[in-house]
């Protein structure tokens, strides 16, 4: 049997579009968590971004008013976790459940008129560069901006966060909330701007799958995906560039998923689909079995409320 | 001039006075939404809240939904109130289900007093077995429970989805996706000629008066308060932490087991794909709402299977679509912790002094 490299090239490209959402999102969500915030509404975020994204799209027929509406829409909703975890001092675990609920329930009222719209072609850049190079040009050519961006984005972010000022003041905040503040640092405005980055990228990840990975609106379309990216930021143990292999593992899951059924490999495929799920729970089990090694990684005030008495 | 002070101690009369305040904002939000959707807010809300439980119907139908939510909430008040987040109920419910619907599958047309017991054990165990599992790992490999509950959601879903359309389908079902009808040994009975609701509300009230004398006249109790103030004091106390993890866990577990139990050998009769409407997360929020305390629960459970049924009504009158009940669900909550900043501040109103 001959393989054709470039069928290669297609299926690590598969995986590498399927590990986008799970990389925005979790990027996100790491830069909110690096500042001391656990927001467990990431599943909630990334489905408003979905429908905002498709609708925005559908209505009005730009497809950079409906990323950027997308963004906004997450940056909208988490103002609402911000709001309750930071000016009135909330839970954040449950004000995340909340959002999530709420999320859903929300976005599948918006999307009731959207079901069964076609979504519209989404462009691609340098298409004609495909076919040039055996095996990497399906892999590094012929994906949306969205695409590109997304695994520019670890890259940034560590950047970001190790050698950039804000990004020592964010991590300061999320380590010691009392010394950041003693030196003079807004505390809860660090949080605010973190959570409010952390809904935009959710919401470019929601859409992301329903408008370039399949751009179509279907209720519940993230699937668990923004619980997955949760799971990743445990999994990078809070290192963004980490959070880009994990993310191809699970691209990869999902996508050997597909193959495996398309093969007719005789494995139930409710079993394949619980795959992921089964992983997580695994991989979660493998990287906090250390717990020194957490300890040390974890942002300290990770879920604590902090309250500066005035 | 409006001016916030601390409280010295959080108010015990706000404690109890915030989810009522919570579900009436709940409500202005709510009409408000139905007037963006450009539905009358009034009559919509006559609609949601109202005409569902107007008649003896509704009322069971009521019942019925509020049943498993008090069961679970109840169960995942132990949980909560010891800093355990299980947030995988529904998970545990589908996987108690599975379990005490495969037990009555084994005594498929089989008549006896005998074999409705085993099969609502079955279900608690199931729902234990299933809720042990995020237990172990938080305490024996220190992994996050809310993650791993979760992820257990998905896949108990999946297994369900795999039996009822392979191995366990009705042979004679046409390929519909469900299982065999139980036999009447392994059915909750009906209380009353022609409403749905059934004796698994026995099961629920008397999960609410065990967990009221556990929480608050056993030393189990009081451990558990105290964990879930600080587990530091706790663990200077010499308590058994990992024990106790494990133990809220296995009672959360069996509780929406039994819930699970419920759902499938009441009137259904039978296990298919969807069992349960998301009880197991909307269980989360009846347990806030009700103040992890068991007669709250009831209250709580009550007011929150309304926008199930509100959700129903209000689709087929209104065309209003179904999701608002979630909708209404995420915003209670949601008003819930944010009235709760009443508990720890007091907001003053001083008069301009000219």
């Amino acid at each position: 049997m001959i393989i054709d490299i470039n069928f290669i090239g297609l299926i690590i490209a598969s995986i590498m579009a399927s590990a986008v959402p799970l990389i925005l999102a979790s990027c996100g969500e790491l830069i909110t968590e690096r500042s001391g915030v656990l927001n467990l509404g990431v599943e909630g975020m990334m489905i408003i971004g979905a429908i905002s994204g498709f609708a925005l799209m559908t209505v009005t027929g730009s497809l950079i008013i409906a990323i950027f509406g997308a963004m906004l829409a997450g940056v909208l909703i988490s103002t609402i976790f911000a709001f309750l975890t930071q000016t009135l001092i909330t839970n954040h675990v449950a004000t995340g459940l909340a959002l999530t609920i709420f999320g859903i329930g929300i976005s599948a009222m918006i999307g009731k008129n959207f079901v069964g719209i076609p979504g519209k072609e989404f462009p691609v850049l340098f298409e004609g560069l495909k076919d040039t190079i055996p095996l990497l040009g399906p892999i590094l050519f012929g994906h949306s901006i969205v695409f590109y961006f997304a695994f520019a984005l670890p890259f940034i972010t560590s950047y970001f966060l190790k050698k950039t000022k804000i990004g020592l003041i964010v991590r300061a905040v999320g380590d010691s909330p009392e010394s950041a503040s003693n030196q003079g640092i807004n505390v809860r405005l660090v949080r605010y701007a973190c959570i409010l980055y952390g809904g935009a990228m959710s919401g470019l990840a929601g859409a992301y799958l329903s408008m370039i990975y399949t751009p179509q609106w279907i209720e519940n379309m993230t699937g668990g995906r923004g619980w997955i990216a949760l799971a990743l930021v445990v999994f990078s143990t809070w290192n963004p560039i980490k959070i880009l292999i994990g993310a191809m593992i699970f691209g990869g899951l999902t996508i050997i998923q597909f193959h495996m059924q398309a093969i007719g490999v005789r494995i139930p495929v409710q079993f394949l689909t619980a795959l992921p799920y089964i992983v997580t729970i695994i991989v979660l089990v493998v990287i906090s079995r250390d717990s020194r090694k957490i300890r040390l990684s974890t942002p300290s005030s990770l879920g604590k409320s902090f309250h500066k008495d005035n | 001039m409006i001016k916030i002070v601390k409280r010295d101690q959080p108010s015990r009369a706000i404690f109890f006075f915030t989810p009522v305040l919570a579900i009436f904002l709940t409500l202005v939000a709510g009409g408000l939404i139905f007037f963006i959707l450009g539905f009358k807010p009034f009559e919509a809300l006559k609609f949601f809240f109202i005409v569902p439980i107007a008649d003896k119907y509704g009322f069971s139908e009521l019942l019925l939904k509020a049943t498993p939510l008090c069961l679970i909430a109840i169960g995942l008040s132990f949980c909560f109130k010891s800093n355990n987040w299980n947030i995988g109920a529904e998970g545990q419910l589908t996987f108690g289900a599975i379990v005490s619907g495969g037990v009555a599958l084994l005594f498929y047309e089989q008549e006896g007093f005998y074999i409705l017991p085993i099969v609502i054990l079955a279900g608690a165990i199931g729902g234990m077995l299933y809720a042990s599992i995020p237990a172990i790992l938080k305490t024996y490999f220190n992994t996050n429970e809310i993650l791993v509950s979760l992820m257990l959601v998905y896949v108990s879903k999946l297994i369900l989805d795999y039996l009822v359309v392979g191995p366990w389908s009705n042979p004679e079902g046409f390929n519909f996706p469900e299982t065999r009808q139980f036999s009447d040994s392994a059915k909750l009975p009906l209380l009353f000629e022609g409403l749905r609701i059934h004796a698994g509300i026995f099961l629920a009230l008397a999960a609410v008066v065990i967990s009221w004398f556990v929480f608050y006249k056993t030393y189990l109790g009081f451990q558990m308060k105290v964990s879930g103030f600080s587990l530091k004091t706790a663990k200077y106390a010499g308590y058994k932490g990992k024990k106790m993890i494990i133990l809220v866990f296995l009672i959360s577990g069996a509780c929406a087991g039994l819930a699970g139990v419920g759902e499938i050998t009441g009137p259904i009769g039978q296990l298919h794909r969807e069992i349960s409407p998301d009880y197991g997360f909307t269980a989360i929020i009846v347990a806030f709402l009700g103040r992890l305390h068991p007669v709250g629960i009831i209250f709580a459970s009550l007011v929150v299977a309304i926008t199930y049924l509100g959700a129903e009504t209000a689709q087929i009158f209104m065309q209003i679509p179904k999701y608002t009940g979630q909708v209404f669900q995420g915003m209670i909550l949601f008003f819930l912790l944010a009235s709760d900043y009443l508990l720890f501040f007091k907001i003053k109103f001083i008069g301009l002094k000219k």
